[in-house]
């Protein structure tokens, strides 16, 4: 078995406050995708997770590697600039395809053509 | 003359410290093993031929402001979607497509506009029109749209065109 980490006991609070509010957030995020009612309403819940889910549980970790010098933090900056990145490309590919779907199918879910620029 | 045989040298430094600070060493197999997928990834960009980009750093500036900006906006975002799941059912049927007509035109700073636009919750990114400059969104919280376009007008995309144009 694994010996606990040597945290002082000020990180050890900290970093679990940080990665139980990340995972609470995600969670939030996947019940959103139950309780929203049509499929483009729920292209905003794992966001939740996405963001301030992940932003959360990888500054607790940064917290806690960093407290232990353990290694650098480049890890943590790293996923977070891959998941910002890449998970736009699967949000806008199935909002666009959903999209195409629902104009060629004539579902009433989309507009049949772009409401008019709302002006500022 | 450096470019007939490394295409795009910053994207080759860029992948080569991503991949040593991936492996965390700076041992000479890690250093070759590197330097050969950075000079793949180069030459694979090519084959995209992306339209040229140019950093100066007079852009920076602006840029952190956009950086913390987007920021303290996911952060409020993220709080006032996770309300709107907890709420009551009512508070979960204001959703709806609006349209932005957008004077940004970069492809880089529509790129970037995008990522701020799905990255932060309750606003989804749809269809852009290049043609008319229209963009179609989805918001999740469509209680007045002139608000949402004024949002994104002067906190985004101001400063985008200050980047980017």
């Amino acid at each position: 078995m694994n010996e606990a980490p040597d945290l002082p006991l000020w990180a050890a609070v900290l970093v679990s406050l940080l990665v139980v509010a990340g995972a609470a957030i995600t969670l939030i995020g996947s019940v959103g995708l139950v309780r929203l009612p049509d499929f483009y309403s729920r292209l905003h819940a794992p966001s939740l997770g996405a963001t301030l889910g992940t932003g959360c549980i990888l500054i607790g970790s940064m917290l806690c590697f960093g407290v232990l010098r353990d290694r650098l933090l480049i890890h943590e900056a790293l996923i977070a600039l891959f998941i910002t990145i890449t998970t736009p490309v699967t949000m806008m590919l199935l909002a666009r395809a959903s999209l195409y779907r629902d104009r060629v199918e004539g579902n009433r879910a989309a507009p049949e053509h772009d409401p008019e620029p709302t002006e500022p | 003359m450096i470019r007939r045989v490394l295409p795009h040298p910053f994207l080759f430094v860029a992948l080569l410290v991503m991949w040593l600070m991936l492996n965390q060493s700076l041992a000479p197999g890690t250093f070759l093993f590197g330097a050969l997928v950075a000079f793949g990834g180069s030459w694979a960009m090519v084959a995209l031929d992306p339209p040229k980009a140019r950093l100066r750093l007079s852009r920076l500036p602006p840029a952190l402001r956009l950086a913390g900006r987007v920021l303290i906006d996911v952060f409020r975002s993220n709080l006032a979607v996770a309300r709107i799941i907890l709420g009551g059912t009512e508070r979960r049927t204001h959703s709806g497509f609006m349209t932005l007509r957008l004077d940004l035109t970069d492809r880089y700073g529509l790129a970037v506009l995008a990522i701020i636009m799905t990255c932060t919750p309750g606003t989804q990114w749809v269809h852009y029109d290049p043609a008319r400059g229209t963009l179609l969104l989805h918001v999740l919280d469509l209680v007045d749209e002139r608000e949402w376009a004024n949002l994104i007008k002067q906190r985004y995309e101001t400063l985008l065109r200050e980047i980017f144009e």
